[in-house]
């Protein structure tokens, strides 16, 4: 084709029409739903950044949060900006009376987009869904204590579990064990 | 100390100080006072989260002196399931009270010891020792059970199969398998059902710069002082300080696995 010869006038034309063609596809894609999975009521809502570019994000965040997992696990380094807890804090969304609700619940940040794009991950099985701090996953100062008991370290107050551990402490005698080795 | 032959180089002498850990301390900058013999003050300061991967410069460890482990204290058991969300752990619908206590996910006991012929009574916890050479680390089929290089034996739960081959290698009993989905987790402790876990002495508590594991703050707290935590490889730390002093020995010493966690007077 490239005897051919075209007038200036053919070429001005074609060169139109093919902006024409790029601005309009580039318009339709734009109009399809890329985007919006951030759930109202969470901070990244009020945010305009992510920790990366938006689209970076879409497309590698797997990849920076695998790396991440082992920098945590192996190299002991925490709280950097792909950490899981960092995405489930600043992701995670509030119902009207302010309770986190699960990230990974339906329609939630981390599930509408893999329901669409048919991801399923595990890793809300161990890892906490609401943010640190929140709900049952709090961290807060514990009241004054009278007893003897540890404070300082327990920076939520403890469940009622009264007898815990005591079980362990304990040796069953003779007859419990004999009753437990006939369960 | 003779005995001991697996002690990490005890014998360095205090007018020697090893060069790793005048490195350790400059890296740290760590303030430290020696306020009197045996007594040492960390600034708070201290506190930060590691920026860099960890090294072998430290090893972590614990001196226990059962001798001041009183009978029926549970302090440091119940310092280590708030601490690591053992306590948030659902007892299924059904199970026999005995059964769920030996079942689920415990990370220290408290054992009795009896000596059967003078009858004397020996209250110590138990926990993973953190050994040098871990048995659950050289069965472990998909390397998720491995040494850090700080010393501390843990499971890469992302790569457990929860095959429980290292339960079986554990001489101490010392890990325990997650049953059941856990419903409750906190952020500091991710946990669910099919994976082994274990002490990782508090290792979050490490990386962000805290230098005590929750079970030796509260053994503190409740007066009996009889957990030391601290580094095995700074000479002039007060582990180091407190293990020249007493008589220590590891739990199956004959299985030559340099533990971490050294007992006194058992
Ligand atoms: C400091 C708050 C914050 C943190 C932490 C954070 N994000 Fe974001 N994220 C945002 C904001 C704000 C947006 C929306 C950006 C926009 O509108 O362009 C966003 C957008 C995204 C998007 C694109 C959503 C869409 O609608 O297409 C993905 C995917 C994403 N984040 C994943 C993650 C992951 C994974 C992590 C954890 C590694 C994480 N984010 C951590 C604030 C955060
Ligand atoms: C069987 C339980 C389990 C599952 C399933 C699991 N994790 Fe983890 N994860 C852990 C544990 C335990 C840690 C270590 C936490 C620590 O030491 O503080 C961890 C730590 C991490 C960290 C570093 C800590 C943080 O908050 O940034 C990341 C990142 C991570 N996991 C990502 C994942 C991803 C992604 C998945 C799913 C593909 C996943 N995990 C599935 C147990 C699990
Ligand atoms: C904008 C859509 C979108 C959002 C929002 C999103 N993801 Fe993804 N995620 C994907 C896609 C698409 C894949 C699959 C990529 C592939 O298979 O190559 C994926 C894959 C993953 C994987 C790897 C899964 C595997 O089996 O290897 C992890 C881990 C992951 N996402 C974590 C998260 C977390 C955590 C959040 C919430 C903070 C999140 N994602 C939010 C689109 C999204």
């Amino acid at each position: 084709m490239t005897e051919t010869k075209l007038t200036p006038l053919w070429r001005i034309a074609v060169g139109i029409s093919l902006a024409l063609l790029v601005l309009v596809g580039g318009g339709t894609v734009h109009a399809e739903a890329i985007g919006g999975f951030v759930v109202p009521g969470s901070k990244a809502a009020t945010l305009d950044q992510c920790v990366e570019p938006t689209s970076e994000m879409r497309h590698y965040h797997m990849e920076y949060i695998r790396h991440q997992r082992n920098t945590t696990v192996y190299n002991g380094i925490r709280h950097t900006k792909f950490s899981l807890s960092g995405c489930v804090s600043c992701h995670a969304a509030h119902d009207a009376q302010g309770t986190p609700i699960p990230i990974n619940g339906k329609g939630q940040f981390c599930n509408a987009c893999h329901e669409k794009a048919a991801v399923t991950l595990n890793c809300f099985d161990c890892h906490a869904t609401v943010p640190t701090g929140e709900s049952w996953n709090q961290v807060m100062n514990p009241p004054p204590s009278t007893s003897a008991q540890p404070a300082a370290s327990l920076d939520r107050p403890a469940l009622d579990r009264p007898a815990l551990g005591r079980e362990l402490a304990q040796v069953p005698d003779m007859a419990e064990q004999e009753e437990f080795q006939k369960r | 100390m003779s005995e001991h032959k697996q002690q990490p180089d005890l014998k360095q002498s205090p007018e020697q100080p090893a060069r790793r850990d005048f490195v350790a301390k400059a890296a740290a900058g760590v303030a430290t006072a020696v306020i009197a013999p045996g007594v040492i003050l960390h600034t708070a300061a201290v506190a930060a989260p590691r920026t860099t991967p960890v090294t072998d410069i430290k090893r972590w460890g614990m001196l226990i002196d059962t001798a001041k482990c009183a009978d029926g204290c549970t302090a440091c058991v119940e310092a280590c399931e708030h601490e690591n969300g053992l306590d948030l752990q659902d007892e299924p619908e059904g199970v026999k009270p005995l059964k769920w206590d030996n079942q689920r996910a415990t990370w220290i006991r408290k054992v009795k010891i009896r000596d059967n012929m003078s009858g004397r009574m020996t209250n110590l916890p138990l926990m993973c020792q953190h050994c040098e050479h871990p048995p659950c680390v050289n069965v472990c089929p998909t390397g998720a059970s491995f040494k850090r290089a700080d010393g501390i034996v843990m499971v890469d739960r992302h790569t457990c199969i929860g095959c429980r081959y290292c339960m079986m290698a554990c001489p101490y009993k010392a890990r325990s398998f997650i049953h059941e989905q856990v419903v409750k987790k906190l952020t500091r402790a991710p946990r669910g059902q099919g994976c082994v876990e274990s002490c990782n002495l508090c290792v979050h508590r490490l990386d962000n710069g805290e230098e005590n594991t929750a079970c030796a703050e509260a053994c503190q707290q409740s007066g009996h002082g009889a957990i030391i935590f601290g580094d095995l490889n700074a000479p002039h730390g007060p582990l180091r300080e407190a293990l020249r002093e007493v008589d220590s020995r590891q739990i199956r010493e004959d299985l030559e696995l340099n533990t971490g966690v050294r007992y006194a007077g058992i």
